[in-house]
């Protein structure tokens, strides 16, 4: 297992919002419903673009690589900041060269190869876990400016 | 990150009975004399010289709001209450000029006034006097602590807001002919800067249907390779919404910092100064100047 | 969703007014590469102004979609981009490096109505 930092800030439990990823049809609806939160909660138009950015790179690596797998949006509980956390979960085959997958350029199913560290560059926290044949959670957390 | 741990929402949640009983017999106490504690504490309110950017009238009626919610943050335990208050008083007055060391002032004379009136009921029995105060010392601590952190976060936020004005200001994005904006920066760019400013010069392009950027770099002292790389993306996204910027003024130590992190120069357009920035970007736009004297007829 | 392709003069417009999923944009790269061809188109003109987000996925198919349209013997060029989508892709690193892109639709024809004809391939004896 590797694991990238740690957590600082808690997710409201009753704030998580569970997006099943099996299609390309479900990368759309998951980065919608990702945009429609960061929105009401105040995050400016930008910022919610990015946040659907995101999602939309989890969710895609979520139906190339594992076919199944669910992302999870929450918000967090660290007043007076808002921030939004994102969970991308899969049990699929996991990555076996995380340094690698995280440097950018690699990629197995013929992507930019810029998904996972691209989306850690955006970030406030990123979180990795993987191991082959266990499957892949990544979870990141983005505080509004 | 810093994040701190955030104030839990219930004043020492106790199952003991007795404590229970104690706490709503001295809020029964207090509600009471409402009338005259109220006003005992609004007089060396003003015999502190607290809040003197408020009339008296002003004074009395918070000071009435302020009293009730903190009763029922001690009856009920919960200030959550008294928290929306305090922000929404915060609000209220931080644009009068109220001070931190005033709001903590006030909510500690309180707390005095309260518990002088108390030692006068309970003080002749010290068993007695002991257990009210173990009930209210503590909850009175915390609301003097929700009320002061309120207070400053709420500062916080409009300090804040405040940078995010004036950085607004700090870069002007120029429309100087049909089709051309120019963006002067001045000053430091931190990472902040540089976002809010690419941002507005995406807007301005937008509005403006800009098809050349100026960036005039002239005012801008050093920057690191963080900021360096933000500058780059600053003119790639400009591009993708459709407008070509031309780099202008760059200083020899910016010429080196993007050099040393290996900046494609390629993708970037870069003219010695302002003006000959301008000129070029004319000519990309089909412009041509000429000075009066050879314009007329031949 | 399935993206109108209009047809004026020597160009192909496509107008992308709604949410693309992958296979949307897969299918508009498909059809456009094919009708290039078929109208003896000389230039593309791509308006994402409905693109609600630009990740590696879609970039590298416009990417792409341009790269074999210019092997068809058309240019292309991509206007519209929203101004968060252009911050949320350069922060991501990603870029349309290599495709000319304009404000929008008007601009974008002004873009190719600039470009000098290309210039004839000799043929060798």
């Amino acid at each position: 297992m590797a694991i990238f930092q740690v957590n600082t800030a808690t997710t409201l439990m009753d704030t998580i919002e569970t997006v099943p990823i099996r299609t390309v049809t479900d990368i759309v609806i998951a980065r919608q419903r990702g945009r429609d939160r960061a929105l009401s909660m105040r995050f400016s138009e930008t910022e919610a673009t990015l946040i659907a950015t995101i999602i939309s790179e989890l969710a895609r690596n979520i139906v190339l690589y594992a076919q199944h797998g669910e992302i999870l949006i929450g918000s967090l509980d660290n007043p007076p900041r808002r921030g939004i956390s994102i969970v991308s979960r899969d049990e699929g085959p996991g990555i076996a060269d995380v340094q690698r997958a995280l440097l950018g350029g690699y990629s197995t199913s013929g992507g930019l190869g810029l998904g996972l560290c691209g989306v850690r560059r955006m970030v406030d926290e990123f979180q990795l876990e993987t191991a082959p044949g266990k499957g892949t959670t990544v979870a990141v957390k983005k505080w509004a400016r | 990150m810093t994040d701190r741990p955030s104030l839990p929402h219930n004043l020492e949640p106790s199952s003991d009975a007795s404590y229970l009983e104690v706490l709503r017999e001295l809020v029964a106490h207090l509600r009471q004399n409402r009338t005259q504690l109220r006003e005992e504490w609004a007089r060396r309110i003003m015999g502190a010289k607290f809040l003197t950017a408020m009339t008296n009238d002003e004074i009395l009626a918070e000071c009435s709001a302020v009293y009730d919610n903190y009763l029922g943050a001690l009856e009920t335990g919960s200030i959550e209450a008294l928290e929306a208050y305090a922000r929404d008083l915060s609000e209220r007055i931080i644009p009068r000029g109220v001070e931190t060391f005033e709001v903590v002032g006030i909510v500690l004379l309180l707390r005095d006034v309260l518990a002088r009136s108390l030692f006068a009921k309970y003080g002749a029995n010290q068993q007695v006097l002991t257990r009210v105060l173990d009930a209210y010392e503590p909850a009175a601590n915390r609301i003097a602590n929700t009320v002061a952190v309120g207070f400053v976060q709420e500062r916080e936020r409009i300090i804040r807001q405040q940078q995010e004005a004036i950085r607004e200001l700090s870069t002007p994005v120029l429309p100087v002919r049909e089709r051309l904006l120019i963006l002067p920066i001045i000053g430091i760019i931190d990472p902040q800067r540089s976002r809010q400013l690419t941002e507005q010069l995406l807007r301005g392009i937008r509005v403006n249907r800009a098809r050349v950027v100026v960036m005039d770099l002239t005012g801008v002292p050093t920057v690191d390779a963080a900021v360096a790389n933000h500058l780059v993306q600053t003119v790639e996204a400009a591009r993708l919404v459709g407008a070509e910027v031309i780099v202008t003024g760059l200083s020899p130590e910016l010429a080196q910092t993007l050099v040393t992190i290996a900046v494609d120069l390629g993708k970037m357009a870069t003219v010695g100064d302002l003006q000959g920035g301008i000129e070029v970007a004319e000519k990309l736009l089909g412009y041509k100047v000429v000075p009066i004297s050879l314009q007329s007829d031949p | 969703m399935d993206v109108p392709i209009l047809k004026q003069r020597d160009y192909l417009i496509a107008s992308i007014q709604a949410v693309l999923t992958d296979r949307d944009l897969l299918n508009l790269r498909d059809k456009l590469v094919q009708q290039v061809g078929n109208f003896r188109s000389k230039g593309v003109i791509l308006d994402v102004t409905g693109l609600d987000v630009m990740d590696s996925f879609s970039v590298r198919t416009l990417r792409d979609m341009a790269h074999m349209i210019r092997l068809r013997g058309a240019d292309t060029v991509i206007v519209g981009i929203q101004p968060e989508v252009a911050f949320a892709m350069v922060q991501l690193g990603l870029s349309l490096e290599g495709v000319p892109t304009a404000l929008d639709l008007e601009e974008g024809l002004a873009y190719l109505g600039r470009i000098p004809k290309r210039p004839v391939p000799k043929h060798r004896p």
